[in-house]
């Protein structure tokens, strides 16, 4: 590994060829353009399998067969074009099809704008695809970090059968950073239940499907898959704890804005306030019981995002009443400074 | 024992979903038996669509994938393009292909991407109750046109093969139909052909084939094969639309 400096964009291209990334789908949209630029150069330079889809549904649906086939395989695409994933999705987590999407969000709703933001928090993690499933959602906070959950990525996808979203706001996707990304190969998975063709060589057919008509068996796949998410929730939880173990009251915070709210941070503890950080890095499975715990200390909580306000639900949920919990956004492509959130922390210090 | 007639490996013992009448079933045999013959029921995967044939995936006797409706040509691009060496076909009925899926077998012809495309064509949303699908046929009466297809307001059918032989990604265009045993035997020749050129590396080939729907036609079996005969070749005329084995 050599550190070189990269656009996000590329470096999370680039990250997904290194860890073994067999195809790719896409579609154009801002602010993630970059991203299927260079898979068309360098994931065909690796003989993967590259195709600039018709539309984002398109997309969605030949990961959704790729993906059924047994490949290692992704898609990418921003705000508006997420929407429109949102059936495969569906359907990708009803056949418990193993596949990453990377979202550059921007702002919203409709056709929004094309700068950062996180509007797209509520659509991550809830989804807007029909039926009882779940995404795994990850957010990194810049440009290495956003490789190196490319390929967490991947892992958790084939370990649980199950999509996996990596949600940078379009800050890490324009930015550039210097980057190390792990050149490894993941392994190869041994994928016994994909549709690959060879139904005699095997001596069973393989039927990729999310379709149950009997109510009793839909039930049992979808106690099945609560079961995985189960799992999941107790095992996948990432989150950072910043200047948390003596904070009186912490700031909630991901993606590139906690880099900002690190920065206001700084500046409270050398006023001496009492003030840390909690950074979600998976935002499904959310923090809940981490959050929890850290509120029975805490005066209070102020979630800091840039949307008018949708992780914020999430935190309270995980506080359940500890302790009262504010919110601070900004939307459309307009970015918090420092001073924002050291004055909407000392604005609540004050007792309102 | 002399056996004179068997079922064929290409199908499952699942027994067929239809109505009694459909020719769904016919056509079934005919993919299954293409695919036995070619020796293809170990490299194949069926990609089942939204509508009556749905459940295909329980009947072909092959691996298979139920796509989203309308979404089965992305599907199969995906699977052939991460396994080029295997044989890909969808399976889709007129709802799907021609109205909430039009825009992917449109541009899956055009990449021509070298799958094989089976569109049963019964001018109507067989599924959900018989409702006007894209190539119902004028002043024809279905649930969602009471009083027949208005073509001031909804439009003059689509023919789907004339309109997919303009798209130069598509080498074989053919429209047959499963209305009497001549018909049948013509429709598993171009199928069969579809998927050697498949085999061959020739590109993306849809066989369209007029097929029944008694029970959304309110037709009686017998009566629905007149109808596929009279009606439905007449205004979706039979034949080879594009061929691009014939032109070298």
């Amino acid at each position: 590994m050599k550190k070189v400096l990269m656009k996000g964009n590329e470096a999370i291209a680039q990250a997904a060829i290194a860890a073994g990334c067999e195809a790719f789908f896409g579609y154009p949209i801002t602010p993630q353009n970059e991203l299927i630029e260079y898979m068309s150069k360098y994931l065909a330079k690796n003989k993967g399998v590259f195709v600039q889809a018709e539309s984002e549904i398109a997309a969605i649906n030949m990961v959704y067969g790729a993906a059924g086939a047994g490949a290692r395989v992704m898609t990418s695409s921003s705000s508006p074009g997420i929407a429109l994933k949102q059936e495969g999705i569906s359907y990708c987590a009803g056949a418990e099809l193993p596949c990453l999407i990377v979202s550059i969000s921007r702002g919203g709703p409709g056709l929004g704008g094309i700068l950062p933001a996180q509007g797209d928090y509520n659509q991550a993690t809830r989804g807007g695809g029909n039926g009882d499933y779940k995404v795994i959602v990850l957010a990194p906070n810049g440009v290495q970090e956003a490789t190196e959950m490319v390929r967490k990525g991947f892992e958790l996808a084939e370990k649980y059968r199950n999509p996996v979203m990596v949600m940078a706001d379009g800050v890490i996707g324009q930015m550039m950073e210097p980057v190390m990304i792990d050149e490894t190969p993941l392994p190869k998975i041994e994928k016994s239940w994909a549709a690959t063709g060879q139904s005699r060589t095997r001596g069973s057919r393989n039927v990729i499907n999310s379709l149950y008509l009997k109510p009793s068996q839909l039930e049992q796949h979808n106690f099945d898959l609560r079961d995985k998410y189960d799992v999941i929730e107790e095992n996948e939880v990432m989150v950072e704890m910043f200047n948390m173990e003596d904070a009186e009251i912490a700031v909630v915070a991901y993606g590139t804005p906690s880099r900002i709210v690190k920065s206001a941070i700084e500046q409270l503890r050398e006023e001496g306030v009492k003030v840390g950080l909690i950074r979600p890095k998976t935002l499904y499975p959310f923090p809940h019981k981490e959050i929890h715990e850290a509120a029975k200390n805490l005066k209070f909580l102020l979630s800091a995002e840039l949307s008018m306000g949708q992780m914020v639900v999430d935190v309270k949920l995980a506080v359940n009443g500890l302790a009262p919990v504010h919110f601070y956004g900004r939307a459309g492509g307009m970015i918090f400074e420092p001073k924002e959130i050291i004055d909407a922390v000392r604005k609540h210090m004050g007792g309102e | 024992m002399t056996v004179v007639f068997k079922k064929t490996e290409g199908l499952t013992d699942t027994p067929f979903t239809y109505c009694p009448g459909c020719t769904h079933g016919i056509i079934h045999r005919l993919v299954a038996e293409v695919l036995e013959e070619l020796d293809m029921l170990d490299r194949s995967v069926a990609i089942a669509s939204v509508g009556c044939s749905v459940m295909s995936y329980e009947f072909f006797n092959c691996d298979a994938i139920q796509a989203a409706h309308g979404r089965a040509p992305a599907v199969a691009t995906g699977v052939k393009r991460v396994r080029p060496d295997s044989i890909v076909f969808t399976y889709q009925g007129d709802g799907d292909l021609a109205s909430i899926g039009s825009g992917e077998i449109v541009q899956a012809a055009h990449r021509g991407e070298n799958i094989t495309v089976i569109f049963v064509n019964n001018a109507i949303y067989g599924m959900t109750g018989g409702q006007m699908a894209p190539t119902t046929l004028p002043n024809q009466v279905t649930t969602t046109s009471p009083f027949g297809r208005d073509v001031t307001l909804s439009g003059e059918p689509i023919r789907m093969s004339e309109l997919m032989a303009t798209i130069p990604g598509a080498a074989y265009i053919e429209r047959v139909m499963a209305a009497d045993p001549v018909s049948v035997r013509k429709a598993k020749k171009a199928i069969k052909k579809a998927f050697e050129y498949q085999r061959d590396h020739k590109g993306f080939s849809m066989i369209e084939v007029l097929s029944s729907c008694n029970i959304g036609w309110g037709l009686s079996p017998v009566d629905s094969l007149k109808y596929i005969k009279n009606e439905m070749q007449s205004y979706y005329p039979l034949g080879v639309f594009k061929d691009k084995g014939a032109q070298e």
